[in-house]
């Protein structure tokens, strides 16, 4: 991928950037609509709880040769061993496994459960052994559901303390957080509006995109970081301008990244929608994949932009600011008197300039003041 | 040997690849040693879950009344006691374990039947109570033209076993399942009838033992919607009417023993009125005519049957209590001996008179010293009522309900009691385990059920493996499209990851008890992600500093520096969020917390012992650190070219090429 790899170094060397933070209101609004979209599905449509939290019966039966018919068959097998086959829904999932499923099998008893699944075992020749069957009381999910809050508002604590004191500003954990909030709201609400099931393992799969989310985030904050300790020693990029660039820097990996955790799991999503069926693991990789897609949206077009937003009121961040625009205004002069190359993007937005350009100037810079003390550009070369 | 003879000949990178061989192999040797040495024998494979392996996982949940609370000291003793029983059943390799505090998960391999699932949770509160009077349970008249379904199996008086009856049971369920849940609706009551299968585990336990031999119509098997007849709808309001003044305060004659009549005068204990069954300053007497043995006495607008049972297995042991068996109710007074004082229980034949066996089966239970001179001094006390009659008996019950009420003839002083229900010899050497491995804290209602068949779980594990090894190829590919040469050392690394984390959890499965399931596997493979990304961030610091204009050497001495502050934050955060997942989840949750949390961990050991020394030996490579157009840290490539200022004292890989290529016009003539 040449391309790509081009796509890197121009990234990089400043040669092409990307205006992310410049354009942050266009993102705030794109993710506002988003987020709204999100909303109406979460609130107007609901969610869609699997067996676990409502509570029910469930019996697979696995390796039926002959599928023809299975429904009215299904239904069959369960009418005459309950006596009722009323709401029942019969699935296949997979080449051959049968799904039952029913909010309540016979006295809706582990019992009856496992009368259906004999029953079922015969009706489809299988051996027993076969068939798995799941009953769940219906106060199940509740105790699920309450467990996984509480490690959430547990995880979200630590983690703001966390970031604190490793980025020591209280706007990045702001930043982080907020990115992290986006990504679960915007991922459940993918599950309102889609109407996928929630299981048990759908929420291990938000829970896990929590500390995903955020260590896409950090990675990023870590470059922007570096950048902004930089731009404050060299005073030549404003705080936006060495955040932009370090979004730009990180692009690659960001997308690197997330393809490489995106295929183990787009793996999992293929072989259990063909093989396997719904079950854990597919739960798992749809919401991971859900959410690495959107975590690593948020971890480039909101975290970054908001971070901006919330310190370029900072006294210190204004005078970062004055400086790097004073810095800039002397630079474009001598970048003028070089002329020649064509203004590059990443000047106005990331306060690069891209080596070539650097170069003249460094050099009409050098004829120019040649009997100054001081050489405008010197700074540069402290890193 | 081979690796102290490399240790003393390497330096920096290869000492740091020598420690991770030398914990490899301690991993390793601690695996070979448990398969040796551990008892049970370890194994070469990962121990698998259950949802892997096949077989039933239960969870149970401690049935209590409003006001009661459950501590862990009496959890963790219900655990100890329903594993002796478990290992009483001689089932092997069970598990049971407590779950987010108050639940119970019983794991066994294979298929167990219903009612060795069911005797495992049994409370098995052993109680010998004074009968004060007793009612015989009306026959109901036979109204299967109530059963609403098309079905006609529902017979009432069929059978007297449990699962026909629930059978029969079920079909007046389906009717309207309104509420799954029996405390929801009371009039829902169709899904706690007779079966005893529903929900409540000591009611199926009453139902496969009391009903095992009375063929006559069980009461239990009837449908709801019988008789209005039924004492219950009237009963309540008559006593009531006769003895106003003996309700007031002060007016009531305490009970001298626990056989006294003048319990039934006494109010109720609190749980009944808590639980809805009674108001505030209602006697024993209102509460004996107002409580339901079967379905058809069950009067509308109170609680569930099953809710008036459950309570009547909670009642005080000080307090009189109510409870049935197949045909009579019992008012008893309050216990007198309980499964405390008995000190061994076994079963067999019982002997007539003349010494022969008999087909009758009985529990035998041998008291503790309190026990026998407790028994003795009820017996003593029984004797004085007229053999037979209602004060003459004692009953022996089980979780509330009546095993067995026999009459007393004479005082029983050596502490042996005889409990002949309607035992079957399975039933009775299953209470004869309870008896003797003693009561739980409370009974257990089933919460979930989980039956998997080995064929599933092996299909599953497979393909899991199968979805596992799609998803490393498709990173290897796209490693080796995006950093070329480098991309082999992902591999190698991703490889070596995968080894330590094989060699962990087969470790851990032998020492630590951890089990491989579904969940845990998806941690692994999500884990080739992550794990991945710390490769990317490390090689694209690297590639940074190259672009800069660094020469490789130094440049993944930089970037390494650089990149190491970013993975371990980011790990940090990752292992933060499995720790908080483990501590605070249960079961699947746990078990993918666990293998993810273990996987950072392997991770950064991957990166700071592999990943860097092995990058840093290639580095000393000419293809490497000369920057071939394959190594994937070609300056042309990664545009280094153009970096003609790369500030003081700065020499670009680019310069060099192009000197070296000026000299020799061997190398880097197409740069």
């Amino acid at each position: 991928m040449p391309s790509f790899a081009q796509f890197g170094n121009d990234l990089f060397t400043g040669r092409r950037q990307i205006n992310f933070i410049g354009r942050r209101r266009t993102w705030y609004t794109l993710t506002g609509i988003l987020l709204i979209v999100a909303a109406v599905g979460l609130f107007g449509r609901g969610l869609n709880f699997s067996l676990e939290f409502k509570g029910g019966s469930q019996v697979s039966v696995a390796d039926v040769k002959n599928t023809a018919n299975f429904d009215q068959r299904a239904h069959n097998a369960v009418q005459s061993a309950v006596g009722s086959s009323a709401n029942l829904e019969v699935t296949k999932a997979g080449a051959t496994t049968i799904d039952v499923q029913s909010k309540k099998l016979g006295n809706g008893t582990s019992a009856d459960t496992d009368k259906v699944a004999q029953a079922l075992a015969k009706q489809f020749g299988v051996k027993p052994s076969a068939v798995t069957t799941q009953f769940i009381g219906p106060s199940w999910g509740s105790s699920v559901t309450h467990k996984a809050i509480q490690a959430l508002i547990v995880f979200l604590l630590l983690l703001a303390i966390l970031l604190s004191v490793y980025f020591r500003t209280w706007a990045m954990a702001v930043a982080a957080l907020v990115a992290l909030a986006h990504d679960l709201f915007f991922t459940v609400g993918i599950y309102a509006l889609t109407g996928i099931e929630i299981s048990p393992a759908t929420m291990i799969g938000f829970l896990t995109i929590l500390g995903y989310s955020i260590y896409d985030t950090v990675v990023v904050f870590d470059k922007v970081r570096e950048n902004t300790e930089e731009a404050v020693r060299s005073g030549n990029r404003t705080y936006a301008q060495a955040a932009n660039y370090a979004v730009n820097q990180t692009l690659v990996r960001s997308i690197n990244t997330s393809v490489v955790a995106l295929l183990p799991i787009t793996a999992i999503m293929v072989v259990g929608i063909f093989l396997l069926g719904p079950g854990t693991l597919l739960d798992l990789a749809v919401a991971l994949f859900f959410g690495i897609a959107v975590g690593t949206y948020s971890s480039i077009f909101i975290a970054t932009p908001l971070l901006v937003s919330l310190r370029h009121r900072e006294s210190s961040i204004k005078e970062l600011d004055r400086r790097a625009k004073a810095f800039q205004a002397s630079q474009s002069s001598v970048l003028a008197t070089a002329g020649g190359v064509r203004h590059t993007p990443g000047e106005s937005a990331s306060g690069v300039i891209e080596p070539e350009r650097a170069k003249a100037a460094a050099a009409a810079m050098a004829t120019r003041t040649r009997h100054r003390e001081i050489h405008p550009l010197a700074k540069r070369d402290d890193d | 040997m081979a690796t102290r003879a490399r240790r003393s000949s390497g330096v920096g990178p290869r000492r740091i690849l020598t420690i991770l061989l030398l914990l490899l192999v301690a991993v390793y040797a601690g695996v070979a040693g448990a398969s040796q040495w551990a008892h049970p024998k370890g194994k070469w494979t990962p121990q698998l879950g259950l949802d892997l392996e096949g077989g039933r996982q239960i969870t149970l949940q401690p049935i209590v009344g409003k006001g009661q609370q459950v501590n862990a000291g009496q959890v963790d003793q219900a655990v100890d006691i329903i594993r002796n029983r478990v290992n009483g059943n001689g089932v092997s390799e069970a598990q049971v374990s407590t779950l987010n505090k108050s639940l119970i998960v019983v794991s066994l391999p294979g298929n167990p039947s219903q009612a060795t699932l069911n005797a495992l949770a049994q409370s098995s509160q052993l109680a010998f109570r004074a009968v004060i009077q007793t009612q015989q349970i009306p026959v109901p008249a036979p109204s299967a033209s109530s059963s609403p379904t098309s079905s006609g199996s529902a017979t009432p008086s069929s059978s007297s076993a449990p699962s026909s009856s629930s059978s029969a049971g079920a079909t007046q369920s389906s009717t309207k399942s309104s509420s799954a849940s029996p405390s929801s609706s009371p009039t829902s009551t169709a899904s706690s009838t007779s079966s005893g299968a529903n929900d409540v585990l000591p009611q199926a336990y009453r139902a496969a033992t009391s009903a095992s031999s009375s063929a006559s119509a069980s009461p239990s098997s009837s449908p709801s919607a019988s008789s209005s007849a039924s004492p219950s709808s009237s009963a309540t309001p008559s006593p009531t009417a006769s003895q106003p003044a003996r309700q007031l305060p002060g007016a009531r004659p305490q009970p001298t023993s626990a056989s006294d009549t003048a319990w039934g005068n006494m109010p109720v204990d609190t749980i009944w009125v808590d639980n809805g069954m009674a108001t505030a300053g209602e006697t024993y007497t209102q509460l004996f005519d107002a409580f339901p043995c079967t379905q058809a006495q069950h009067a509308k607008g109170t609680p569930p049957v099953a809710n008036w049972h459950e309570v009547a297995a909670q009642a005080p042991q000080d307090q009189p209590d109510v409870g049935c068996d197949a045909t009579t109710k019992y008012f008893m007074g309050p216990a007198e001996i309980t499964g405390k004082e008995v000190s061994g229980a076994s079963w067999g034949q019982t002997t007539n008179q003349q010494g022969n066996l008999t087909n009758t089966i009985a529990v035998n239970l041998s008291l503790n010293g309190a026990g026998t001179s407790a028994f003795a001094s009820v017996t003593q006390r029984l004797m004085q009522y007229s053999y037979q009659s209602d004060q003459n008996r004692f009953a022996i019950t089980m979780d509330g309900s009546v095993i067995s009420a026999p009459g007393t003839q004479s005082a029983i002083t050596d502490g042996q009691a005889q409990i002949t229900g309607n035992f079957t010899e399975s039933s009775a050497k299953t209470l004869a385990n309870q008896l003797k491995f003693g009561a739980l804290p409370f009974s257990f209602k089933e919460l979930t059920s989980d039956q998997v068949s080995p064929q599933v779980g092996t299909d599953q594990l497979q393909k899991g493996i199968l979805a596992g090894l799609i998803g490393l190829a498709l990173v290897v590919v796209y490693s080796l499209l995006q950093y070329r040469a480098l991309g082999f050392v992902t591999v190698a690394s991703l490889v070596v990851a995968g080894v330590l984390d094989y060699g962990l959890v087969v470790l851990l499965g032998t020492t630590a008890g951890f089990r491989l399931t579904m969940a845990g596997v998806t941690g692994l493979i999500v884990s080739i992600g992550i794990t991945a990304d710390s490769f990317i961030v490390y090689f694209e610091r690297v590639r940074d500093e190259v672009r800069s204009g660094r020469p490789l050497r130094a440049a993944v001495e930089t970037g390494w520096s650089r990149a190491r502050r970013t993975i371990i934050i980011s790990d940090l955060v990752n292992f933060l969020a499995s720790a908080v997942l483990y501590v605070l989840s249960e079961d699947t949750v746990k078990a993918f917390a666990f293998t993810l949390g273990m996987s950072t961990v392997v991770d950064i050991v991957v990166v700071m012992m592999f990943t860097h020394p092995v990058l840093t030996l290639l580095a000393r490579t000419k293809f490497f650190g000369g920057g071939h157009k394959w190594s994937g840290f070609d300056p042309d490539r990664l545009g280094a070219r153009g970096v003609t200022y790369a500030g003081r004292g700065r020499v670009t890989i680019a310069e060099r090429k192009a000197a070296a290529g000026a000299a020799t016009a061997v190398e880097g003539g197409e740069a």
